[in-house]
């Protein structure tokens, strides 16, 4: 019984880990613009696949990431460059439709240069399972849930330690005084695309072992990041985290003790639930309205 | 251009290619294929596989004397559209027979005006529902998930298993087969002890896996999916060290299936047709020519592996083309007959043997149950 139950936690953390690290590319990108980038779910397939290209010409493994996570990001700049920028003094509505126009071409382009088949890669470090009081833990799993750790615990020094990520929070306090006291936003907004994208990236390339990836993941696993997100509370990125993991293991209990025929369902009722009760999500900041 | 043709014409008279008495008037194939959308996988080597027998049919002098003439039409997938199309190809084209329907929607939006018209019309699409009940015009040449499901069952209770888990994908094609796979284990005296579902974007088939190994009789797993589901269903069970015999349905006898289940496929059985181990096949085979013939014919002209889709074409223009020899004429009565009269035809699926309460003409043994060992696919019997 005991056994079972850990067997669904584990599938759920794994999974839930991927829709934390997307949940954590909206954050970024939320809190530099307010806009809900839905091309998220394009970075995490780019991700998958570039490292599946890579691989099959031959590169090491580590190169092959190294430039799965460089080409999304460079990716997601050029996408801000080409799409956002232009678009600047529109509203942020008019932004999230043009996002969600960017994740059609970059998914169209894919399937056309990539096909529509679906792959996958050895896992890092084989896939013999790890015996854990009855349960089978996958060592793809662990890379999966260290990977996230690491990347939370980078991204809360960056942005606690260093000018640059202290200059991305001044801009989504208040744009307007970050401006004056002399942050470039732009670039704010620049770097912001690039990290997200090489998050999202790296929690495609985490997955694909276990899942494979094809052209179309990122609409399932981008959706199920904002989801994330919103449970979370936008703009918190620890709330982004638990939102991602909570998300994941719901999705396998409801799966294991339920039905699996439920189980896509449950995150998206999840959010009105919470919202219902809690508007600012879990974590979410807290604000007074003045009356 | 005119003149160009002129000259051709003038020419294939001179060598005497076509009937005495001026140009011999086509035989008009008619054809409505999902070419694009989501059933491009099937419609798509169907339609090669059409042009390609119709070219070489007609380079060999045609049927009857006359050429064919391949008439086709795109439904993008839409049971809708091959509805108007086929109005078209009666009212229109004033075809002779009719190929096609690439899914049982498709199929079955056509039945009512071809009927009308009394055309020959040869279904490629898998659903029972096509010929059960029997209608006057229709035949089909596909395998039916039904009869999926009764050659895996067959196998299971060989072995000696019959308390078993399925695990159905939510699919269309998933959801046919969970249906027929619910009937036909009662009907065979298996036992369900476990249903299980999962979507067909999903990427985690662990839950349901530790549902159905909570099951404390359970001695065999069925999965009914098409796509890359089912070889997560593989890595999964692998790494939950589930040591049930595992069982898939006939939608992924492909090699690209191994490849993905990334050596979590070993000992994996399904029903598949001759078609994708040709060359396996012993020599006395009935099937390995015409299996072999075609693969080499498709791969050479596409260069793209053979699917069992496309051998569903060739086996309907092939069956088509006996028939109209057979008639000696393109009067669609006798060549419905004639269709209907197919007795013992080998093709690509299977070997054909029809009459009036059989418009499919397949049995069992079409299907040949496979067993991936060392990476590699292995006939079983």
């Amino acid at each position: 019984m005991l056994a079972q139950l850990l067997q669904f936690v584990f599938s759920g953390l794994t999974v839930g880990a991927t829709y934390a690290l997307a949940a954590l590319g909206f954050t970024l990108i939320y809190n530099a613009s307010h806009v809900i980038n839905f091309a998220q779910g394009e970075f995490i397939m780019l991700g998958g696949i570039l490292t599946v290209v890579f691989l099959a010409s031959g590169l090491p493994l580590p190169v092959a990431i190294l430039l799965a996570l460089l080409i999304p990001a460079v990716a997601g700049v050029v996408i801000e460059k080409l799409t956002i920028e232009p678009a600047k003094g529109a509203g942020v509505e008019s932004l999230i439709i043009i996002t969600i126009g960017a994740s059609l071409v970059v998914r169209g382009l894919v399937q056309v240069w990539f096909g529509k088949g679906a792959a996958t890669f050895p896992a890092f470090s084989g896939s013999t399972p790890i015996a854990v009081a009855g349960a089978a833990l996958a060592p793809q799993s662990l890379w999966v849930l260290g990977s996230m750790a690491v990347i939370v615990v980078a991204l809360w020094l960056f942005f606690s330690r260093t000018i640059a990520g202290k200059g991305i929070l001044a801009t989504a306090v208040d744009p307007l005084a970050a401006q004056l006291v002399g942050i470039n936003t732009q670039r704010v907004l620049l770097v912001s695309f690039a990290l997200a994208a090489a998050i999202g990236a790296a929690g495609g390339i985490l997955l694909t072992p276990i899942t494979m990836t094809s052209y179309d993941v990122g609409i399932m696993l981008g959706l199920k990041g904002f989801v994330a997100a919103v449970v979370g509370g936008l703009g918190s990125g620890p709330g982004a985290v638990i939102g991602g993991l909570l998300v994941g293991v719901i999705e396998a209990l409801t799966a294991g003790y339920v039905s699996s025929a439920y189980k896509d369902a449950v995150p998206f009722v999840l959010i009105f639930v919470i919202l219902f009760f809690m508007p600012r999500g879990l974590l979410g900041p807290k604000t007074t309205e003045r009356v | 251009m005119r003149r160009l043709q002129t000259i051709i014409a003038a020419a294939a008279m001179c060598f005497g290619l076509s009937a005495p008495g001026g140009a011999a008037e086509p035989i008009r194939i008619g054809s409505i294929l999902s070419v694009t959308g989501p059933a491009a996988f099937l419609g798509d080597p169907e339609l090669k596989t059409l042009q390609l027998y119709v070219e070489t049919i007609n380079q060999r002098g045609g049927v009857l004397g006359r050429p064919l003439q391949l008439v086709h039409y795109d439904d993008g997938s839409d049971a809708s559209k091959a509805n108007g199309f086929v109005k078209r190809l009666i009212e229109d084209d004033k075809i002779d027979v009719l190929i096609g329907g690439t899914t049982t929607g498709s199929t079955m939006s056509m039945v009512p005006a071809v009927e009308r018209a009394g055309i020959p019309f040869v279904s490629l699409a898998g659903g029972v529902v096509i010929v059960d009940p029997v209608k006057k015009w229709l035949f089909k040449t596909p395998h039916t998930d039904r009869m999926a499901a009764e050659r895996v069952f067959e196998d299971m209770k060989k072995r000696g298993l019959t308390r078993i888990a399925l695990l159905s994908e939510t699919s269309g094609f998933g959801q046919s087969g969970r249906k027929e796979s619910e009937a036909a284990a009662t009907r065979l005296g298996i036992t369900l002890v476990a249903n299980e579902t999962y979507g067909p974007k999903d990427t985690d088939m662990t839950p349901q896996l530790t549902t159905i190994r909570g099951k404390a009789d359970v001695q065999a797993l069925f999965v009914f999916g098409l796509g890359q589901g089912p070889a997560i269903v593989n890595k999964n069970a692998k790494m939950l060290g589930l040591s049930l015999p595992v069982y898939h349905a006939h939608g992924v006898a492909s090699e690209e299936f191994i490849r993905l289940s990334d050596g979590a496929a070993e000992g994996v059985r399904l029903p598949a047709a001759a078609l994708l181990v040709a060359a396996k096949l012993p020599d006395e085979d009935p099937q390995k020519p015409v299996a072999l013939g075609y693969t080499k014919a498709y791969t050479e002209r596409f260069k793209e592996d053979v699917s069992t889709f496309g051998g569903h074409a060739h086996d309907a223009l092939s069956i088509v083309v006996s028939a109209i020899e057979r008639a000696g004429s393109t009067d669609k009565a006798k060549v419905r007959d004639a269709i209907e009269q197919t007795k013992d035809h080998v093709g690509a699926g299977g070997r054909f043997t029809m009459s009036p309460t059989d418009h499919m003409g397949l049995d069992l043994s079409a299907f040949r149950m496979l067993e991936v060992r060392n990476g590699d696919w292995v006939l079983i019997d």
